[in-house]
């Protein structure tokens, strides 16, 4: 009885692991995309107004990694031991850049004379976080060296040049968010220089996800064993996939400011989905199953009663409402 | 000479990079309580100099807490890239507690912070008094959880080892350590201290500049009061700190006391210099009995020596015994400014345009990193007082390292996060320290009350 319970947990706190890494990809994802979208774009003024829209969230968007990094280290804990070794420089430049840009975007209006500096610490932040999850995601896809629960390979295994077109492609994906959420949010010229990005960075991001998609299946890695014989973990992926995509191009063309942000939200969400159904039971394929690196019973309750089916749901429901404070086009940030 | 291992590059980063995270919390623990405090002030009699003053450490508030944020993501990582083996071990015991810190606290500050920031205009007054409160009670939290965190590390219990694993049999005794309950008060001290005077030297510093005098006279009453009614709670639960550490870190104790040999009664040493091989100081200035009254409150008590600690499980000397006598100087400085300036800074005697003397300003003006100093040396105590246990104890540190990680490695991180430290720490200082030279209501002239504005005017050189 006592097995089965704890087996309900470790689904439980599986599945809320998949949720933060969600919300953590669509929130911080469009505001890392925006910081990047902020350094392709020279004018002050848009670069203003762009800033604007996402002030007021990305603080709370960014926290969405901590509890990613606390859950994993309180319920899965040798999961969280043995990636953050594998992915030791990675997480390094990863943290270096958040810092960076989210300290730039503090600083960047009370300086004038270093503003460039700022503004490329902002920028360049942006990029390089996004980079270095992508290319730690496909380095995951790859498979990383573990040998009795501990991780042998080297510093650098993770860069492949399979891991930096996934870097690539999650720097094209995000940026797609951020366009999506700039629709959204801006007016007139801005609005419609945001359109123009959209649709390159919809065509940009499709071809990353296919060369990947077809590296994968090429390279014949491990989880493309899966994928034979179950024709639904690629179907479910891919219909969602297209269902993204033209509701992407639709509202581009009919000029649908609040659908894009969804649709392209949908097109992560067959992306995660792909991922998950591929690894799932395994958090390492091969090495290693959630239910066995799944902390003791006791650790996993503590954290239940509390933290998840209290805390949790307050969580989503005050972060909803702060998006709601601060739904519609976006105002100027002096107020 | 050091040997550079990744032990050691992963002991010194932590070291660094924790220790530039903590400056941040101790100051916008008690930034957030004295926004609220504020707030609720102007809410309740609706005196402009409330809400000047809000606006302006408002905007410092900002610059400390995105620094605060974005530096505490790195310590929810290094857990896992550092050292491993202690999280794999552990993980069953600090991740549940660490996890329980980003759900109650991190989320709850970070989301309401946007509200603080930006949301003024877009919502109601209570609301945005909610949401100031918010910030305060998540930063109030995340002290919680993060004490409980590491005085566990300190003090381990309630947990049974399965293999290698340290396994939780009690969350109550985690969580009721009453170790935990000394240790946590502790720190929400120190943090309403450090800023109380921050804000006090601030309104000191105007003082002496002769401006901003309703803002000055504010600032002063409130912080110097603040802390003088805070610092004797702090001195006694501080007392308590030093007994659990004397009952339950004998090695850590011995280090702060200095002392190699058991006394009794036991002197008090204020200076020393240890010669560790041979097991004295080469060099020390102590007071008789006086050690025996701190430790235990008596004249004639016999107090241990490092020499009753096997030399495997001694802590490093200097830092411990010279951050304890830090800390606690820090203490002392606290008690005289707040105790002295009260008197001082009397409303009637402020609203009778007696302002203190010069050297008193001076000297609360120049106290604003008192707390900080203070609350950097505690934790230096506590942490490498701890050595060589990373669970005091328990687990050795040199075992918890990460296996895979490489000299190199290691420095290359090092050096990422003292690069970017070097850079972002001048700069936020020098934009709070802008900050304050342009002084409070100087953007939102618009709104200023009059009596301010012939203030001002009044001043022979302006600002």
């Amino acid at each position: 009885m006592e097995t089965i319970w704890q087996f309900d947990l470790v689904h439980f706190w599986a599945a809320a692991l998949a949720f933060s890494i969600l919300m953590y990809v669509l929130l911080d994802g469009f505001d890392l995309g925006v910081g990047m979208l902020f350094g392709i774009s020279g004018d002050a003024g848009m670069r203003d107004r762009m800033l604007s829209t996402i002030a007021p969230v990305w603080d709370g968007n960014e926290t969405w990694l901590v509890v990613i990094g606390t859950v994993l280290f309180g319920a899965f804990p040798v999961v969280y031991a043995i990636f953050l070794s594998a992915f030791y420089l990675p997480v390094a430049l990863l943290l270096g850049a958040l810092i960076l840009r989210g300290v730039s975007m503090e600083f960047r209006g009370r300086s004038t004379q270093r503003r460039w500096l700022w503004n490329l610490g902002f920028s360049g932040g942006s990029f390089a976080a996004a980079f270095v999850q992508g290319a730690a995601v496909g380095a995951l896809v790859k498979g990383i060296d573990i040998d009795n629960g501990q991780y042998v390979g080297g510093p650098w295994d993770w860069l492949s040049p399979f891991a930096v077109v996934c870097g690539l492609g999650l720097v094209a994906g995000y940026a797609l968010l951020g366009a999506a959420w700039l629709v959204a949010k801006t007016q007139d010229h801005l609005r419609e220089w945001s359109y123009r990005w959209l649709l390159r960075l919809l065509v940009t991001s499709a071809i990353f996800i296919a060369i990947s998609f077809a590296w994968t299946l090429l390279a014949g890695l491990d989880i493309t064993a899966r994928w034979s014989g179950q024709p639904m973990l690629v179907l479910v992926p891919a219909g969602l996939f297209l269902i993204g995509i033209a509701g992407t191009v639709w509202s581009w063309r009919v000029r649908a400011d609040r659908l894009a942000y969804p649709m392209t939200a949908l097109i992560f969400l067959a992306a995660f989905t792909a991922f998950l159904l591929s690894f799932w039971p395994w958090i390492l394929p091969g090495d290693l199953r959630f239910d066995q690196a799944a902390a003791p019973p006791a650790s996993l309750e503590f954290m239940f009663y509390g933290a998840g089916i209290i805390v949790l749901p307050i969580v989503v429901l005050y972060t909803v409402g702060v998006y709601w404070i601060f739904r519609g086009k976006s105002r100027p940030l002096s107020e | 000479m050091l040997e550079f291992d990744p032990v050691i590059l992963s002991r010194i980063q932590f070291a660094f990079t924790i220790t530039f995270h903590v400056i941040f919390p101790s100051f916008t623990i008690g930034l957030a309580a004295w926004l609220t405090t504020l707030e609720g002030l102007s809410l309740a009699t609706g005196r402009p100099v409330y809400r000047r003053l809000f606006d302006f450490w408002l905007k410092i508030f900002v610059v400390a807490f995105v620094m605060g944020v974005v530096s505490g993501i790195v310590m929810a990582f290094q857990f896992g890239t550092n050292w491993s083996e202690l999280a794999a071990r552990t993980g069953p015991i600090q991740g549940p507690l660490l996890a329980y810190e980003s759900f109650t606290a991190f989320l709850l500050e970070a989301t309401f912070f946007g509200v603080l920031l930006f949301g003024r205009s877009r919502v109601p007054r209570w609301f945005y008094f909610l949401s100031c409160f918010m910030v305060a009670f998540g930063t109030s939290l995340s002290t919680f959880w993060i004490l409980a965190n590491n005085s566990w590390m300190q003090v381990p219990v309630g947990y049974a080892l399965e293999g290698q694993q340290f396994v939780p049999t009690s969350w109550s005794a985690i969580l009721t350590n009453d170790v935990l309950w000394v240790r946590f008060p502790h720190m929400l001290l120190a943090a309403y201290l450090t800023t109380a005077f921050c804000v006090a030297a601030v309104g000191a510093w105007y003082a002496l500049r002769r401006v901003h005098a309703e803002d000055s006279r504010v600032m002063l009453r409130m912080g110097l009061g603040l802390a003088a009614l805070l610092i004797p709670f702090q001195l006694v639960i501080g007392h308590l700190n030093g007994e659990y550490v004397e009952k339950h870190q004998p090695s850590k104790f011995t280090a702060i006391e200095g002392r190699w040999e058991t006394e009794q009664p036991a002197r008090l040493l204020l200076l020393a210099w240890p010669d560790e091989a041979a097991e004295r100081n080469s060099f020390e200035i102590g007071v008789p009995v006086l050690g025996s009254f701190f430790d235990s409150l008596t004249f004639d008590s016999r107090e241990p020596g490092i020499r009753t600690v096997p030399a495997e499980e001694r802590p490093p000397f200097l830092i411990p015994f010279y951050g304890f006598r830090a800390m606690v100087g820090m203490g002392l400085v606290m008690l005289f400014i707040s105790w002295v300036g009260s008197v001082l800074v009397r409303r009637r005697r402020m609203d009778a345009g007696k302002l203190p003397p010069k050297w008193f300003l001076w000297a609360t003006a120049l106290s604003f990193p008192s707390g900080f100093i203070a609350v950097v040396a505690g934790w230096f105590t506590a942490e490498v007082g701890r050595q060589p246990w990373v669970v005091f104890g328990a687990l050795r540190t040199a075992d918890a390292v990460t296996p895979s990680l490489g000299t190199a490695t290691a420095l290359t991180s090092l050096l990422i996060y003292i690069g970017l430290y070097s850079i972002i720490f001048p700069a936020g200082t020098y934009y709070i320290h802008r900050t304050i030279k342009r002084g409070p209501g100087n953007e939102t002239e618009a709104d200023e009350s009059t009596e301010v504005k012939i203030h001002r005017r009044a001043l022979p050189f302006g600002q």
